[in-house]
């Protein structure tokens, strides 16, 4: 914490010349003329401190407290959908937000979301407060959804779920309570990782190393190096791991490598925290994509779990997730539950209810269930169909024999392309095709239509940008 | 820290399904939760979770200020009603962006401030809509931090409790200044001024707009004047938190004098505004902050960076509540009806406190209760002790917080002479 104030502070201070620079008016004195009014007593009117305030309303407000504040970067994700928004070419594509698109390039509502929303205004709900820990409903839904309702951890008791702000915000919820229970536990994050993991665990005071992920040479999985720099963090860290398709690179371990991660875990005692973002939307299958969660649970293991219903019910907006965490008891679990609580009040006090009906809808009625399955179904079909068309597309157009396959054994929204910043920034510059700067594009904005071009693109900026 | 957790013969918990809850394998690891006690019930909201373990056919709800209807229900708004009619089907779910719905803020910061405020036509103002007051409240404590790490918040005595949790939370150094004065249950502007006067220059002071919670005291317009003049010539900074605008007289413009005031006299103030009771969207967690800033390009700074603070927080904040607020502000004849409807909310709990005041004072209280009537908004602070106050729930079934604070929102034509009684008894 100390240590990312430092940064903020050494960022601001740095900036504050440029912000000077930048400012219009000229440097401000010390708002002197306010301490030449006489305070009368208490009775007074102040009719000439008010004549002043209007003429030197510059002066009179002294400089802004803030005026030191810089313009913040651009976010290097949410930064691009704006980006995209400026661009008039009409060639432009946006490979940059997670966000699933149809085949027309259009967001997608899913139809159960419109039915369950339909239901909710039939019925006038009322718009209390939800408890602290968010609608029971949803909790108990998303917890069975997670391990499977016949779960001995469920049944027993021994999971403490608390509703959140979506993946974010659960996530936020558990780097929060790491902070104040485990003070001075590392967690380890994925090199690389979804860029906001960081920003999440720096603001929650956690410090954080990385563990070898992606493997530019393979555009795969650095087994090797993952399970190296796990074993070599300190026993008893936390070890953040994607639960499915994991984000930016799409590249998931296989069950056997799960295993083998789980072996390292418990050797070392460290404590799995699970990002499950894309439940259901990775393979079609919401038991399949909880796998490597339920595995871990399994075999005992005491853990974090955030999910987030943002790509899977495409209720973005609504900010619907779950910080979940597996214990030993269900006392344990009572204790942990009010805890997060605590964290969660001066956050926002309870969270929001909108989303949270409609998941709670959608899962508790079983033909709504149904169909929400199929429309996953669907969803991630499209996505490994356009990734099916970019590979055939990559082999038709790059003769030299590179091994584009990663295309299709990369699961989920994103394809991490091995691209390089400069090579992205080609991608983006000279084809308007936008995408983050780490190599990341989603195909979630991809369409068939547009697979041909995107190759172009890509393999132009591959062998032409250094 | 932990050991490592013994896999070889260690018998796991969850292996068999015959284990018992409470087991935990031989040799396993432990220690990461034993510092982990349970927590107090929130102060606030715990009172709620008791009141609706009772089963009691009498027990009344005067603790979480939650606005009811005479017959003891929620209200929705037919304003907002109409407004999810309207919005029903016709939008997609898209993030927002992390500061939030732009149409949105530009309502709030109008409503605060004023349709044809300067600082707005000189685009001088930073706002983000947040989850509703908390949210703005700690987006502001932990923006305070970033940008004046060594700065103080002073917050009133009494106040809202977790308004003390968020100010901790952001690790910001609070300091109180007195505010309510037990011997006239009114404020006690001498001791606010004498206190405020020692803050140093750069502090930060939480102000209530209106109908302050706990207490419902307000500062009159000359004290509020005043204060403005004192903060000026000390350099100190207002954040006003306003969660009750319409809400505590029936008009808007009104509830936000204390803010106009400021202004006037050139504060560069913050505001956090909740339309959790006067919209009545309580658990939509619809709110904006916006801080007042030297000029445009700062402005555009000051949202940039606040928009730091709520990325790795929540990303972005959620769309229904804004959507609904959205299209009842902008739409004159659901903006008419809205105004309409709070005042008819404020109206009842102006009722209701005339009829607290006058069952006490028919029952023979010897005891002042003119307080009821005379503070504002939601709240009456009673003066009751704690032990009244546990007593009052042992015997009576009545729910408060037990800082005496009664939500005038909870008290109906069915409950208030019970209520009466039962505060007569316990205070006899």
């Amino acid at each position: 914490m100390a240590t990312s104030m430092a940064l903020n502070e050494i960022a601001v201070s740095s900036a504050s010349s440029v912000a000077s620079k930048m400012s219009s008016k000229p440097a401000m004195k010390k708002f002197v003329g306010f301490h030449t009014v006489a305070l009368s007593t208490k009775n007074a009117s102040f009719p000439s401190v008010k004549c002043a305030a209007k003429v030197n309303m510059a002066v009179a407000v002294d400089v802004s407290r803030f005026e030191n504040v810089s313009m913040a970067p651009p976010d290097p994700i949410l930064g691009v959908s704006e980006a995209f928004k400026a661009d008039t070419d009409a060639t432009k594509l946006n490979l940059g937000v997670g966000a699933y698109r149809t085949e027309d390039l259009q967001p997608y509502v899913l139809k159960v979301v419109n039915k369950a929303e339909q239901l909710m205004l039939e019925r006038g709900e009322n718009k209390e407060y939800l408890p602290i820990e968010g609608l029971a409903a949803f909790n108990k839904a998303t917890a069975e959804l997670l391990l499977g309702a016949d779960n001995p951890v469920i049944k027993n008791g021994q999971i403490a779920t608390v509703q959140g702000l979506s993946g974010t915000g659960s996530l936020r919820l558990g780097a929060a309570f790491i902070a104040r229970y485990f003070p001075g536990v590392k967690v380890l994050i994925s090199s690389p990782t979804w860029g906001n993991h960081k920003n999440i665990l720096s603001d929650a005071g956690v410090p954080w190393s990385e563990y070898r992920y992606f493997d530019p040479q393979t555009v795969g999985l650095d087994f090797k190096g993952m399970i190296e720099d796990i074993k070599a963090a300190p026993n008893g860290s936390v070890i953040l791991l994607h639960g499915c398709a994991h984000n930016p690179t799409g590249i998931d371990p296989t069950p056997e490598q799960w295993e083998a991660i789980a072996d390292v875990l418990e050797e070392k005692g460290h404590m799995p925290f699970f990002d499950v973002a894309y439940q259901g939307f990775a393979s079609g299958s919401l038991d399949d994509d909880a796998s490597s969660v339920r595995k871990f649970a399994s075999r005992g293991f005491e853990m974090f779990v955030a999910q987030s219903y943002s790509k899977n019910l495409g209720l973005y907006a609504e900010r619907i997730g779950a910080i979940n965490v597996i214990l030993p008891t269900a006392d344990l679990a009572a204790r942990v539950k009010s805890q997060l609580k605590r964290l969660a009040r001066p956050m926002y006090s309870n969270p929001p209810v909108h989303g949270a009906r409609i998941v709670a809808n959608v899962v508790g009625d079983s033909v709504l269930f149904d169909e929400w399955r199929a429309e996953m179904q669907m969803m991630a079909g499209r996505i490994k169909g356009v990734r099916q068309k970019l590979y055939e597309a990559l082999l038709s157009k790059d003769k030299s024999g590179k091994d584009w396959s990663f295309i299709l054994k990369q699961i989920g929204m994103f394809s991490f392309t091995g691209l390089t910043k400069s090579q992205s920034d080609n991608m983006t510059d000279k084809w308007h095709v936008y995408m983050t700067k780490d190599g990341r594009i989603s195909l979630a904005g991809l369409n068939l239509a547009k697979c041909d071009y995107l190759a172009d693109a890509i393999i132009d900026s591959y062998y032409n940008v250094k | 820290m932990a050991s490592g957790l013994v896999r070889n013969g260690a018998k796991r918990f969850m292996s068999t399904a015959a284990a018992p809850a409470s087991s935990v394998p031989a040799g396993a690891r432990s220690g990461w939760w034993e510092a982990v006690q349970p927590a107090a019930r929130d102060p606030i909201l715990g009172v709620t979770e008791a009141f609706l373990a009772d089963s009691d056919p009498k027990k009344v709800n005067v603790g979480v200020g939650a606005y009811r209807n005479d017959e003891g229900k929620p209200v929705v708004l037919e304003c907002v009603r109409k407004a999810e009619q309207i919005i029903a089907g016709k939008q997609n779910m898209e993030y927002l962006p992390m500061g939030g719905l732009v149409k949105f803020n530009d309502l709030s910061v109008k409503l605060a401030y004023g349709d044809t405020a300067p600082v707005l036509e000189e685009k001088r103002v930073a706002a983000v809509q947040t989850l509703s007051g908390t949210g703005a409240c700690r987006l502001f404590a932990d923006f305070q931090k970033r940008f004046k790490p060594d700065s103080r918040i002073y917050i009133p005595v009494p106040t809202w409790a977790n308004h003390h949790n968020i100010w901790r939370d952001a690790r910001v150094e609070a300091h109180t200044f007195r505010y309510y004065k037990p011997s006239t249950r009114g404020l006690d502007f001498e001791g606010l001024m004498e206190d405020l006067k020692k803050a140093p220059e750069g502090s930060f002071v939480l102000l209530h707009a209106c109908a302050h919670n706990p207490t419902g005291v307000d500062p009159t317009a000359d004290q509020w004047k005043e204060m403005s003049q004192l903060f000026k010539s000390n350099g100190l900074f207002p954040f006003f938190d306003m969660a009750y605008q319409g809400f505590a007289s029936g008009d808007t413009v009104r509830d936000a004098q204390a803010i106009r005031i400021f202004m006037e006299d050139g504060h560069q103030l913050a505001c956090a505004q909740s339309f959790a009771k006067n919209m009545g969207l309580y658990g939509q967690r619809v709110g904006c902050l916006s801080v007042v800033c030297d000029n445009s390009q700062q402005a555009v700074n000051v949202k940039s960076q606040l928009q730091q603070i709520a990325r790795p927080m929540y990303s972005n904040p959620p769309l229904h509540g804004a959507q609904i607020v959205t299209t009842v502000l902008s739409d004159p004849e659901l903006k008419e009806q809205w105004y309409k409807e709070v005042k008819v909310m404020a109206d009842r709990i102006i009722g209701m406190r005339e009829a607290l005041k006058s069952n006490l004072e028919k029952l023979g209280s010897s005891l002042p209760w003119k307080h009821i009537t005379e503070q504002i908004g939601m709240f009456c602070y009673s003066g009751l002790t704690e032990d009244q106050v546990d007593r009052l729930t042992k015997e009576f079934h009545i729910y408060m917080t037990r800082n005496g604070r009664i939500s005038m929102a909870g008290v109906t034509t069915g409950n208030v002479e019970y209520l009466a009684n039962a505060i007569h008894e316990v205070t006899k």
